[in-house]
This record gives structure tokens, sequence and C-alpha cells, in this order.
């Protein structure tokens, strides 16, 4: 009985915990990274990179009959067209992301409270709708 | 002739839902199962409307003093497409609670699912706004369903908000209505429809849409819920709420900015969460700020892609719900810092749970980067350069909190010695029928713009856009991981504005008594204690105070004194108290209050 356990423990699918297999995931998370920002620079060469917004930009500038109506718009609003910069994507993800973390840990010092603030922090009996064999 | 060309759908539901006790064990369950495919299959037959064009039936001249009539049946292409995710959503989530037996649960459910229907079917506001009530009411019931004291809270605060909510709509209801003298919905236009009417219906619609301020009862009672009840909520009361804004708010602008501060506030507080069905939760709020920014937007391809997204929406946030409900299920616990490593037993539930947070993240090859991504095209059509930059931010905050923190926590993250069995069958076959759809939509998604309100002309899939939308999503991956130390867990729940009537109610409450109570005392010492009481020992010992007046001196005269003198008068008080005077003394001062009155009535006869 006790061999059949180990045998089990052994038999576990534990790839995940591996400090080998958690050294691959990095290189491999930082190797997408990479390879999708450099998949950037054939983009540019073959001049598809453009900022999505550029048609209110520069429709007035170059007199587009076509976007002459957006081309008022866009002078009035000043659309900006910064998202046609190069590398502007991967930049977006990036500093967003880190704003947006930075912002809950420091509203985290104000807005988090221990689980019984509201005074009904756990329950005393468990659920009707869960597996029988934990009730 | 189509013998259902001219069904309602939500009757299936409705009356279905009336006949689930005469059915008992598996067969109750099947028979659930196979009410909302009944369903999605009379909406099938249905006939399809062109674009612009709708089909009313089921008419009702119930008020023939107002403009237009109730309609229960208006099918166009925006109503089919809802009606089309409504009952297959449905179908998905009654497969996933095979396994409930209780018949409450299921009622409610088909009713709250059914009057969902009936509400994005209905052709007037009266009709709409009935739907819309029995929708708030059957859907506190699910949540009613987990029969816990958390669970009975929740529901208790989710029901005044809703019936605040649908309060508000009513009015706005009655005095557009008044105005207008029509009962029609159709759209509200901005420029020419504002006024305080449509403005509190409006507010009434948002309340359901979950726009904060008015947003925290989701996130408090959806967590709350048995663990189906949470993922049939997910899909029906938010999205109602979409259809409402697309159908009679188009076009009006502060949506786009609510909206955009919808999908930011859901994602801040995603990360600030430590129960997984919290996060996803908040996450809804995130996704339907996406789809109430498009009906700010306006133009047909932001309608229709709200509509996308929305279909899309309900498939892989059921899909997430499911798998962190059967993960509930199983362990019986939902939050961070109770979960981890459950890879290793639940492999099929994370697999499923993956390709739900995979899309909810747009990733090419799922359903969201086909659906989203035709919002931030109409904004960029439009040239709204700032919504557009807040919802991109926000597509890559996706990705943080629901598409990487919940399947990283939940399955991953540390091993905590959970060892559950894997989900039941039937759980998983709902998901990887969910899965399937989430990819198919992602790969192929022309049947589901061929049904779209409006025909869309777009194309997801062109290379800058796969190559650019893959650095957004991995460099925020990136962050993920190196900020995983300030993400790290904690046991907390987070204030939101339901602290407002949460700890502020019982606030008020303290504070009102301490004020009011506290004067009622003063009052009380100063009236009754002082006046009243003064008044009666007055009154009390008046006869025996005039009595001694008169009588100390003439026992004084008698010679009595000292402690007789005392014991005489304190005697006569007891005396007066009592009303229990001699004889003799009562009848002396009966003569005496007699003279007096006859001496003042013959005075003012002389006069």
């Amino acid at each position: 009985m006790t061999s059949d356990t180990t045998k089990d423990e052994k038999k576990e699918f534990d790839w995940f915990d591996r400090p080998k297999s958690r050294r691959f995931l990095w290189k491999l998370l930082w190797g997408a990274c990479i390879v999708t920002v450099l998949l950037e620079i054939p983009l540019i060469l073959a001049h598809k990179r453009h900022s999505h917004f550029e048609k209110h930009g520069e429709a007035a500038i170059h007199g587009d009959a076509e976007h002459a109506a957006d081309a008022v718009n866009a002078t009035a609003h000043h659309v900006p067209t910064f998202d046609g910069w190069w590398f502007f994507y991967p930049l977006l993800g990036f500093v967003g992301c880190a704003l947006m973390i930075l912002a809950a840990k420091g509203l985290g010092f104000v807005l988090k409270k221990t689980e019984d603030y509201y005074g009904d922090d756990e329950e005393t009996t468990l659920p009707e709708d869960i597996d029988e064999s934990l009730r | 002739m189509n013998p259902f060309a001219d069904f309602h759908p939500a009757l299936i539901l409705l009356i279905g839902a009336l006949l689930v006790p005469l059915f008992r064990g598996n067969w109750r369950s099947a028979w659930v199962i196979v009410l909302p495919i009944a369903a999605f299959l009379s909406i099938l037959a249905m006939p399809s409307p062109a674009e612009g064009k709708q089909l009313v039936s089921w008419t009702l001249k119930a008020f023939p003093w107002l403009d237009g009539e109730m309609s229960f049946l208006r099918i166009d292409r925006l109503s089919k497409a809802f009606g089309y995710i409504f009952t297959l959503n449905a179908a998905a989530a009654f497969v996933f609670a095979f396994y409930v037996k209780k018949s409450t649960q299921h009622m409610a459910a088909l009713i709250y699912i059914g009057s969902g229907l009936g509400a994005v079917f209905a052709g007037d506001l009266i009709t709409l706004y009935v739907f819309w009530e029995i929708m708030a009411v059957s859907s506190t019931f699910i949540i009613l369903a987990r029969n816990t004291e958390r669970a009975k809270g929740a529901a208790y605060r989710y029901v005044m908000i809703h019936l605040f909510g649908g309060l508000l709509f009513l009015a706005g209801l009655v005095l557009t209505i008044q105005s207008t003298g029509s009962i029609a919905f159709n759209g509200f236009d901005f420029l020419t429809a504002q006024s305080p009417g449509t403005w509190l219906i409006l507010l009434g619609v948002l309340v359901n849409a979950a726009a904060p301020p008015l947003s925290a009862w989701l996130s408090d009672a959806y967590p709350e819920a048995s663990v189906t009840g949470g993922l049939i909520l997910s899909a029906y009361t938010t999205k109602t709420a979409v259809y409402v804004l697309l159908r009679g708010f188009a076009g009006w602008e502060p949506l786009i900015w609510i909206g955009c501060i919808m999908a930011v506030y859901g994602i801040i507080y995603a990360l600030l969460e430590n129960d997984m069905r919290r996060i996803l939760a908040y996450s809804i709020i995130n996704q339907v700020g996406f789809m109430v920014c498009a009906a700010g937007i306006g133009t047909h391809d932001a309608i229709s892609g709200a509509t996308a997204h929305a279909f899309c929406h309900i498939i892989y946030k059921s899909l997430l719900w499911m798998s962190a409900g059967a993960v509930l299920y199983r362990v019986g616990k939902s939050k961070c810092t109770e979960l981890g490593g459950l890879y290793k037993t639940m492999p099929w539930t994370l697999v499923f749970g993956t390709i739900g947070a995979l899309a909810i993240s747009a990733v090419p090859l799922t359903s969201g980067f086909t659906s989203k991504t035709i919002i931030l095209h109409a904004a960029e059509h439009e040239g709204l350069f700032w919504p557009w930059l807040v919802l991109e931010v926000a597509s890559a905050g996706v990705f943080l909190h629901a598409g990487i923190k919940f399947p990283y926590f939940v399955f991953f993250n540390v091993d905590r010695g959970l060892r559950p069995k894997e989900a039941p069958k039937s759980m998983l076959f709902a998901m990887g029928f969910l899965a399937f759809l989430c990819i198919a939509l992602g790969v192929f998604p022309q049947p589901l713009y061929d049904i779209l309100p409006y025909a869309v002309d777009y194309n997801a899939w062109t290379v800058p856009h796969v190559i650019t939308q893959m650095q957004l999503l991995m460099l925020s991956a990136l962050v993920f991981f190196l900020f995983l130390k300030m993400l790290k867990r904690t046991p907390t729940i987070s204030l939101d504005t339901d602290w407002l009537y949460r700890k502020g109610g019982p606030l008020f409450e303290r504070a009102v008594d301490r004020s009011l109570n506290g004067f009622n005392v003063i009052a009380g010492k100063f009236f009754v204690g002082g006046i009243a009481d003064g008044a009666r020992r007055f009154f009390n010992d008046g006869p025996s105070r005039i009595l001694a007046t008169i009588m100390v001196p003439w026992w004084r005269i008698t010679g009595t004194s000292g402690d007789e003198l005392m014991e005489k008068t304190q005697d006569l008080y007891k005396q007066g108290r009592r009303g229990a005077f001699r004889i003799g003394v009562t009848a002396c001062l009966a003569v005496l209050l007699l003279a007096l009155l006859m001496l003042f009535s013959a005075k003012v006869r002389m006069e």
C-alpha cells in the first residue's frame, strides 16, 4: 500500500514546479517578447506601420476630399497620431500595465481591509452546492 | 408557412420553468437543457429582417390614449443576435449544472433568462420595463440559492440596488411617455431627445450595466451566488443593459467616457482582489466598459462591434466562471491565498479555463481578437484617439488580471497540497463546448459577422494587427511576471462603493441614533422630567399645600409645635397624594371651591 502511494506521487505531473522548467518558461517569455518586438522591423521596412488616425490628422494637410469632414473634426480636436511611432505597442503594453499595477498597489494601501471588515468573514457551514465529498 | 415565425422564445423558458418541479433527478436536469435549445431553435427559425428593418408581433393596444402598442416580439437583427447568445449560453450553463437537482434554482434561472429574452425582444418601453423588473427579482433568488448567510446579505443588497435602478427607470419611463405621448422604444437621439426622462432611463440602465459608482452590487453579489448561479448571472443582467444602450442610447457621447472608466476601474479592482470569482466579477465590468464605450460611439461599426463583443464575451466569460465554478465545486475554496497548484489534478479545467482567459485577452486565434477589435476599429474610424488609447491599455490590462492572474494563482503559483478530482464530466463537456466556440469564432468569425445588426467590413487578421496585438500582450505578460512580488495575494477584501451602504448605512444609523435619540433624551428630561413632573407635583400636592397654608398657622396657634407639627403636615401631604382626605376636609374643600365658582359666575353675570 505504501509503495503504491509513493509510486502515485512519483507519477504525479509536476513539471511546472521544477526550478528547471521555471527557468525555461522565463526564457520562453523573454524570447517571445523579443521576437514579437523584433517582428516590427519587417513591418517598418514594408511600410506597413502607420498611425490608425493619420487620415484624421493629415487629411487637413493634404486636402483629402474624401476625409474633408473628418479633417475639419481633426483640426478642431487635434487628433494625435503617435500610435504610428515605431515600437508603440510594446511600449504601451509595458508602461500601461506597469502603471496600472502601481496604481493598484497604491490604492491597495487605502482600499484593502481585512476579511472581517464587514463582519461577515467566514461561513460556519459549507454551502450546499459543492462536491459531496467535501461536506 | 413557418410555424415558428411568430413564436415567442421567452415563453418556452418561462412556461418550461413552471414545469420543472414535475420532473425528478436526471430528467429534471435534462429538461432544463432541452428548454434553451428549443428556444435557440425557435429564434433560428424566425424570419430574418433586412438591416434596419423590424417585424413586430404579439401586440396589444393596452393604453389607447398613448401612441404605439405594447409589442412583446420585435424581431430585428439586433434582438436576434442577443437572442441567439442568450439561449446558446443558457444551454451550456445548464449542461454544466447537470449536478444541480434543486428545482428552485433551476426555476429562478429559467425565469431570469426567459425574462432576459423578453426584454431583448420587447418592442416598447413598458414591456421592456416589466421584463427588466422580473429579471431583477428572479436573479435575487439565484443568489439566495447558495443558502449561506453571506449570500443572504449580498442578495438583500443586490435587490435593493436593483429596485433603486428599476425606480429610476420607471420614473424616466413615466416622464418620457408623458412628454412624447408614446411608449415606443427606438433610439433616443442624443441631440434632440435629451430630457430628464431619457436621462433617468439611462441612469437606470447604467445601474444594471454596472457603471461605477453604481457597480458595487455586481462584485458584491455574483461571487456569493452558487457555483452555477454565478455563471448564469454573469451573462444576462449586464448584457441586457448593453442591449438597451445599443438600441436606445447609441451615440450618447458621455457613454464613451463612462465606458473607458469602467474598463480601467475593472482592471484596477481585479488586480486588488483575492477571491477568484470576485476577480472575474470585476473583469465583467471591464469588458462591459468596452461595449458601453461602443454604444457611446454609436456608429454602425461600433454597434456591430459591441454586439459581436457581447456575443463572444458571454461565451468566454461563462467559460471562465465555469472553470472557477469547477474549482469551487471540487475544492470548496475561492481565494487565491488558499488555492494553487491545481494543474496537477484538474488539467482539463485548466486547459478550458485558459482558453477562456486567452479569449478575454483577445489573443489572436480566439474570439476576443475578432470581436473586441471591431470596437477599437470603430474608435479609430471616428478619430477618437484618447478613448482608443484607454481601451488599448485596458486590453493589455485584461491580459494581466483575467488572462494571467486568474489561471496563475488558481492553477499554478504555490502548491498548497490540494489534490481535488478533475471536474465532473458534465462540467467538462460544457466547458469544452464553450472553449471550442472561443477558438472557432477566433479562427472563422464570419458566421458571427453575418448575424450582426449592420454588415461589418472588417478583417482582424492582418499581419500588422496580429503583430502589434501580440506585442501589446506579450509585454503585458512580461510586466506581470516582473511585478509578481507586487501582485502577491493577501487575504484581504477591497473597499468599493458598496462601502457607502454597507458601512455608511450603519454609520448613518449610528449618527442618527446619537443625534436624534440624544435630542430625544434631552427633550425627555426637560419636558417629561422637568415641566411635566413639576406640574404633576404641583397638582398632586396643590390641595394639601392650600390646606397646609391654612392649617399650619392654625395648629401653631392651637399650640402644636415641633415634631408633632411636622408629623401633622406630612400626614396632610400623604392624604393629598392618596386623594384620601377625611370626609370633613374634602367637604370643606368642595364648599370652598363652589363658593369661589359662584363668586366668579356672579361677577361675570353682573358685568
